[in-house]
């Protein structure tokens, strides 16, 4: 065993740093054990640092830390809580010694291995990582084990590991701290060996695992872009144009050059941005210019004239997506009830707490980037192309992002490109942060697409036989580099996901769309086409087995026998909330929806009461199937929130548009749910043994169809043009 | 542009801004305590939640000028019980997700403790329902301030 160990080692040693960033870069596992800590101590490692410290996933240092290098972006959703629960618990770590910070950006250690670039969306993070993840904890706590092993000179079969101690029963014993140098020096085991599930204490586990970033995110010392400051920094704000499509005609910046503080004044593909000294005088500087706007190219349409449009085509057949049976024939048989519904979904901005923004240092060579990017590969690319600089000289440090809810992944490059604009005009050698106000976040478009569906359904001797849906609305993936991933048949799926498969069975199916040409820049939005697409199937469902005599449950159980786990999730929530036998207040009533959204299926029952205000949600019971979960407590936060972020939207959030231009600017006029209006909320994780899927969308489709079937129950008509609080925007 | 001398978290601190500028902006880029966010701008969703004399006041809409020798208090140097109390049951309880809002939670819900240390679900909604999550942490937040005042009896 030792001379094998020792045979290991000079192995090691014979391979370069480069051969095995070379060999490590087609594997999808690899761990860097830092010598002294030094190297992150003095930060995270630059782009230049990454070349010497191969497939850097893991950093130990001599006071028996251990860092995860997440290479998702912690934007609230727990990426890295949940890449350190999966090191520690194959590396048998002790949680209080689990750290976790950002992975430098480099598209071949970092990659999502679901897309193939460095990026987080789409709830993949666990999904594509856990094994992954789990085979650097396993790496490393072999390499420690041998490190041991040859130290005591003892087989390293003998020894255990536990609690981040590793054990010998001679008696010998030592923390990874003490060894990470020596394991250091040995190759990294191409397949080591995991853990039988049954062996979990971390994963899965109640109470045992506790967020990383809870304490600095409570005391203020988490640095969010907009608290970047570096010495003769600038802050750029830009003025930008009105109506989506128009740009700058002419500009005159006297008046807010002569303002203190002001610095500069440049035009940019975007806008007008004003350099200043500060975020105040920027803003102050930006609403002092006199811009003249060329609106021949801007989309002048408002959200009533889109409205009437798309409503129009609804009424047409679109381009097919799945057809089963014959619906018309269906249609047209006597004896049958036929139900239509037209539902209207209105633009929606993600609003993040934080609004965007991101800093840029272009020091002519080299650049280096730091802020929230759910993308770094593509925004790594596009700065670099804007700046003329090989793609390896431009460092992308992403860092905590305050909220996304999607608005921070985007397609089209718009924030960096920008960004990397805004330095280029100025020229290189100074440190800038680009900074949008809420109203510019608000206004500046990317929204969750406008779109319609209209429905129609027939039933007849107490069963649902045949089922229509046609859909009008924008694709977000077109002229994206995701557009080839995304689209089948020259369609968007992401603009019908969830309509055109169905859990329930009906013979007669069809679903078809219009893809429309709007000049509204608009994006994924937090569960993407479920955000539409959940209302619409799920409220129309329950309008028909009411109109069958069925119970919402039982009715779609019935109809569930495809989709086990659907039928989990419905039957699990049924039982929390007790949903046959619970005496309801006077005045209250219940709603039921199940949704599957990124391979996690949810289903939520709410019960609410009327006011003079709007529909009062008092509580919301939830049954999640994410299979294996690895973080309940996270898992249940990230349901709370769903349903809290689902709740705001299909209550309040609209953004109308007047002549083109964007009405609401700001929360005053774009209603946020706040404490006042979030139900109780009961949630229950199912058990379950398939691999793990993401819990950061999936918590918001079904709340607003489950709050739509409980106000029928109350005799009213379930919404059909959201919000359902008509003119809490603007 | 004018000179300030703001006291803030128990020192001085000297800023040179037009006297217009609001006070987020000058304990931020002034006094480059970063703790405190910008959310709107507009006195909305309270992000920039601070303590001025005590009480809690939205900075952003909060001329410099106006705020004269007053004691500010920022995130930073927020130390009461109540506060202490209030931080250890928001890690305790896993509140924050994004954290962005958080630091603006945590000085409205010291300052609701300091006024009043059993607050009901109904003292809750006034205190905090101008202090916006978009991640819609409030079931653990009404949790965790329930939590501190539970840790202050006695």
């Amino acid at each position: 065993m030792n001379i094998q160990i020792k045979n290991s080692v000079t192995r090691a040693s014979a391979l370069s740093r480069r051969s095995l960033l070379k060999a490590g870069a087609g594997l999808a596992i690899g761990v860097y054990i830092a010598k002294n800590g030094k190297a992150y101590a003095q930060g995270a490692p630059a782009a230049a640092q990454v070349n010497i410290t191969p497939n850097t996933f893991l950093i130990i240092k001599p006071d028996n830390t251990v860092t995860v290098l997440c290479k998702h972006i912690e934007m609230g959703q727990g990426p890295f809580t949940g890449m350190a629960t999966l090191v520690a618990e194959e590396l048998d770590a002790d949680w209080a010694q689990m750290r976790a910070d950002h992975a430098p950006s480099n598209p071949v250690l970092y990659k999502n291995l679901l897309f193939g670039v460095q990026g987080t969306g789409g709830s993949s993070a666990i999904a594509n990582s856990y094994e992954q993840m789990r085979k650097v904890g396993a790496a490393a706590r072999e390499m420690l084990v041998a490190a041991a092993a040859a130290e005591w000179n003892v087989p390293a079969a003998e020894i255990t590991v536990e609690n981040g101690v590793m054990k010998h029963p001679s008696g010998k014993e030592g923390r990874f701290g003490a060894f990470a140098e020596k394991a250091n020096q040995l190759p990294v085991p191409a397949d080591p060996k995991l853990k039988d599930p049954s062996q979990f204490k971390l994963i899965g586990k109640e109470g045992v695992v506790k967020r990383l970033d809870s304490a600095e995110k409570t005391n203020g010392t988490a640095e969010y872009t907009l608290d970047i400051s570096e010495p003769d920094m600038l802050t750029a704000v830009i003025a930008r144009p009105p109506q989506f499509g128009a740009t700058v005609a002419s500009f005159d910046a006297s008046a807010a050059k002569a303002l203190p503080g002001v610095v500069d004044v440049k035009q940019v593909p975007t806008g007008v941005a004003v350099y200043a000294k500060g975020f105040w005088p920027a803003k102050m500087g930006r609403d002092a210019l006199k811009i003249t706007w060329d609106d021949s190219k801007a989309e002048k349409r408002g959200t009533q004239q889109l409205l009437n449009e798309f409503r129009g085509l609804s009424k047409t057949a679109g381009k097919a997506v799945k057809t089963e049976g014959d619906v018309e024939a269906e249609v047209a048989k006597p004896g049958g009830r036929i139900i239509e519904a037209e539902f209207v979904f209105p633009y929606l901005a993600h609003a993040p707490m934080e609004p965007l923004n991101a800093f840029i240092h272009w020091q002519g060579d080299t650049v280096t980037s730091r802020y929230g990017s759910q993308f770094p590969t593509p925004d790594q690319a596009a700065i670099a192309k804007i700046l003329g600089v090989p793609m390896d000289k431009v460092s992308l440090k992403t860092i905590f992002a305050g909220g996304s809810f999607g608005r921070r992944a985007q397609q089209t490059v718009h924030v960096a490109a920008e960004l990397a604009e805004v330095a280029k005009a100025m020229g290189p050698g100074k440190p800038i942060k680009l900074v949008w106000t809420r109203e510019d976040d608000m206004r500046g478009g990317y929204y969750r697409p406008f779109s319609v569906h209209r429905m129609r359904g027939v039933v007849r001797d107490g069963k649902i036989q045949a089922w229509s849906d046609t859909i009008v609305g924008q694709s977000i993936m077109k002229g994206s580099p995701f557009e080839a991933m995304t689209f089948k048949d020259g369609l968007d799926s992401t603009a019908y996901e969830g309509s055109n498969e169905i859990p329930y069975d009906v013979a007669n199916f069809k679903c078809d769309m219009h893809q429309v040409e709007v000049g509204v820049p608009v994006l994924w939005w937090r569960s993407v086409g479920h955000t539409h697409t959940g209302y619409a199937v799920e409220a129309f469902v329950d309008e028909l087995l009411e109109a069958a005599g069925k119970d919402p449950v039982e009715g779609r159980l019935e109809l569930m026998s495809k989709k086990p786990r659907h039928a989990g999730v419905l039957r699990a929530v049924a039982e929390l909330a007790d949903w046959k036998n619970a005496k309801l207040e006077e005045g209250r009533a219940r709603g039921v929806a199940v949704v599957e959204s990124f391979g996690t299926f949810v289903a939520q029952v709410v019960e609410l009461s009327m006011t003079k205000e709007g529909p009062k949600v008092h509580k919301v019971w939830c049954a999640v199937d994410c299979g294996i979960a690895v973080n309940p407590d996270i898992i249940r936060a990230q349901m709370e929130g769903g349903i809290g972020f689902g709740l705001g939207h299909i209550l309040y959030a609209d953004v109308p548009m007047e002549d083109g231009r964007v009405v609401p600017g700001n929360f005053d006029a774009y209603r946020s749910l706040r404490i006042n209006e979030m139900p109780a909320i009961e949630v229950t994780v199912v058990k379950s043994t398939e691999k793990p899927s993401g819990v950061g969308e999936p918590g918001v489709p079904p709340i607003g169809p489950a709050v739509a079937n409980a106000l029928a129950k109350l005799g009213q008509v379930r919404p059909r043009q959201l919000p359902i609080v008509p003119g809490a925007s603007a | 542009m004018a000179a300030f001398v703001l006291k803030i978290n128990g020192g001085e601190h000297r800023v040179d801004v037009d006297p217009q500028t609001p006070l987020l902006w000058a304990i931020r880029d002034g006094a480059g305590l970063m703790g405190t966010k910008y959310g709107c701008g507009v006195a909305q969703c309270g992000a920039c939640t601070v303590h001025v004399d005590g009480q809690p006041m939205r900075s952003c809409s909060l001329p410099v000028s106006a705020v004269g020798t007053s004691e500010i208090t920022t995130i930073e140097g927020v130390k009461s019980r109540e506060a202490k109390a209030v931080q250890k049951a928001w890690v305790a309880l896993d509140v924050p997700q994004c954290g962005y809002c958080q630091s603006g939670q945590v000085m409205s819900a010291t300052s609701l403790l300091e006024l009043n240390p059993k607050p009901t679900d109904e003292d809750i909604d006034l205190a905090m329902n101008g202090n916006i999550c978009r991640c819609a942490t409030y079931v653990r937040i009404r949790a965790a301030i329930h939590d501190a005042a539970k840790s202050l009896e006695g």
